[in-house]
């Protein structure tokens, strides 16, 4: 019987190296889905709050949509449906052909619609609470639509949204292990292989829950270090 | 008299809403036209791999994935309800030790995934089997429902306990000084002052703990539990017809918007006290 500490060291015995390449899969797989979930999370937000009902409308369906799905029939729908929309595609031209889509590809899309529904009510919010006048000073001193939202709006929407949005990165974190369904080799795939063929199921799931709960603490020092700036920034400002 | 009609006439009107095709208009009617075909494009699909024979065989299944679920679910928010009363009063405790094992049991819980957790209690319990077998409950342990149920109400009961505390934290401290003035006990002034206040505030977040464990109970389907997941893993393995997803993710939908307009109906009920 082998301690833990071979289990655990780097190296052809141990699987310290493994789940080593499964954490970097879970980061790069939440940083990837983060600038995505954002950028649409925002335009949602814009259509929600506009004052076109159809828009308005849109938002809302796209918001209720991904929000009422559990995480993971977002992931499978996404998996198993992509591939067959995409082989049905494939077989007009060539007929033999199969396709086959890539995981993290899929978990990126997941992750990124439903990190978005939620994102775009927290910029929903975060624009509710900047008042009218912003927009009106902005056009009075000749600022163009596009100016005002980047350099009047977009400012205070950051602020207010931090914290919301840092809630929403921590939970990011959490539904990238839901990919391991989907036999993506994240941190809890790679525990998953380790137990299996060590048979010390509690210490890797031990170690994978460690390791999550490690990502989390890093991204909040991260979070607090983000809100120090930005608040330094507003101070600079007045 | 005149000077309201005066003031009446002064008032600031609202912009006329824009008329032709201004840039929001289009791209909101495009996308509403996508979102028209999306919906077609669903009802065409499912008429056209209609299949009695499909139906039949896993129809059967499915309800009993839902009944699965939602037994699931409703018996991990009471429980973990239950459990959460004892530590969110440990959480707002003065004693250190106390509080400080709150917090870790509180942080833990929220800071790992649900999957991980799930996981943990069903495939780690088998490396303690002969601890758990001279404990009498290897037999808990060894049913994937169990495992599920035990982690999903251990989780919602730190999600739920951070939700108690906040709210009861959310009462002034001048409501608990008052009702001490008056001579309430601490007790007596928990029930009858401060939860019921607490209890307003907490029940948005109360909702949404619920949809939340209501769709993250579809975690189970991966330790072998056949709720409505699991029914839909099974039916697609054996089937390869993609429509079990898609029926899976109906059901799930239907299932959740029902919920929450419930919970909705709920709040206005016991808030209408409070509308103007």
């Amino acid at each position: 019987m082998e301690s833990v500490w071979t289990l655990l060291s780097w190296g052809p015995d141990g699987w310290l190296d493994d789940l080593a390449s499964g954490v970097f899969v879970t980061v790069s797989l939440a940083l990837a889905t983060l600038p995505i979930g954002l950028a649409i999370g925002f335009f949602v937000a814009l259509a929600k709050q506009s004052n076109e009902p159809s828009l308005r409308l849109a938002g809302n369906i796209y918001t209720t949509i991904f929000r009422g799905l559990p995480e993971l029939v977002t992931l499978f729908l996404v998996y198993f449906g992509a591939q067959l929309a995409l082989q049905q595609l494939i077989h007009l031209y060539a007929p033999d052909a199969t396709i086959e889509i890539n995981s993290f590809v899929a978990g990126m899309v997941a992750l990124g619609v439903v990190f978005s529904s939620y994102a775009s009510e927290v910029f929903l919010s975060a624009f509710r609470a900047i008042p009218r006048g912003q927009y009106e000073g902005g056009y009075a001193v000749g600022l163009t639509n596009g100016q005002t939202m980047r350099l009047v709006i977009l400012p205070q929407l950051i602020r207010i949204a931090l914290a919301g949005l840092s809630n929403l990165w921590l939970s990011l974190l959490k539904d990238t292990a839901l990919v391991s369904a989907i036999n993506l080799a994240d941190t809890l795939r790679q525990a998953y292989i380790a137990a299996r063929v060590t048979k010390h199921a509690l210490l890797f799931y031990g170690v994978a829950a460690l390791i999550y709960l490690a990502l989390a603490i890093i991204s909040s020092f991260a979070i607090r270090g983000i809100e120090r700036s930005v608040g330094k920034r507003e101070a600079f400002a007045r | 008299m005149s000077a309201v009609t005066n003031v009446s006439v002064n008032v600031e009107r609202p912009p006329p809403a824009a008329r032709g095709w201004p840039l929001p208009r289009i791209i909101g009617y495009a996308l509403m036209g996508f979102w028209i075909c999306a919906c077609v494009g669903l009802i065409a699909y499912l008429a056209s791999v209609w299949n009695p024979e499909f139906n039949a065989k896993y129809a059967p299944a499915y309800l009993s994935g839902i009944g699965v679920t939602l037994t699931l679910s409703v018996i991990s928010i009471i429980l973990g309800a239950l459990l959460s009363i004892p530590i969110a009063y440990a959480r707002m405790s003065r004693n250190l030790i106390l509080s400080g094992l709150a917090y870790g049991y509180v942080y833990f819980f929220r800071g790992t995934p649900l999957i991980a957790q799930a996981f943990l209690f069903y495939y780690g319990s088998g490396s303690l089997s002969p601890q758990l077998k001279a404990l009498g409950l290897w037999e808990f342990f060894r049913e994937a429902w169990y495992c599920a149920l035990l982690a999903f109400s251990l989780n919602t009961a730190a999600y739920q306990a951070e939700i108690l505390r906040g709210a009861i934290e959310s009462v002034p401290k001048g409501q608990w000084e008052g009702a001490a003035s008056l001579g309430l006990h601490r007790l007596q002034t928990l029930w009858k002052i401060i939860l019921p206040q607490a209890l307003i505030v907490a029940m948005r977040p109360y909702g949404n703990e619920i949809i939340l464990m209501l769709k993250g109970s579809a975690v189970a389907a991966l330790i072998t539990v056949y709720d409505l997941m699991g029914q839909t893993r099974l039916a697609y393995a054996r089937s390869f017809d993609f429509q079990s997803y898609v029926w899976a993710g109906l059901i799930y939908f239907a299932l959740v918007q029902t919920l929450s307009s419930v919970i909705d109906f709920i709040e206005r009920w016991l808030t209408r006290h409070l509308v103007r």
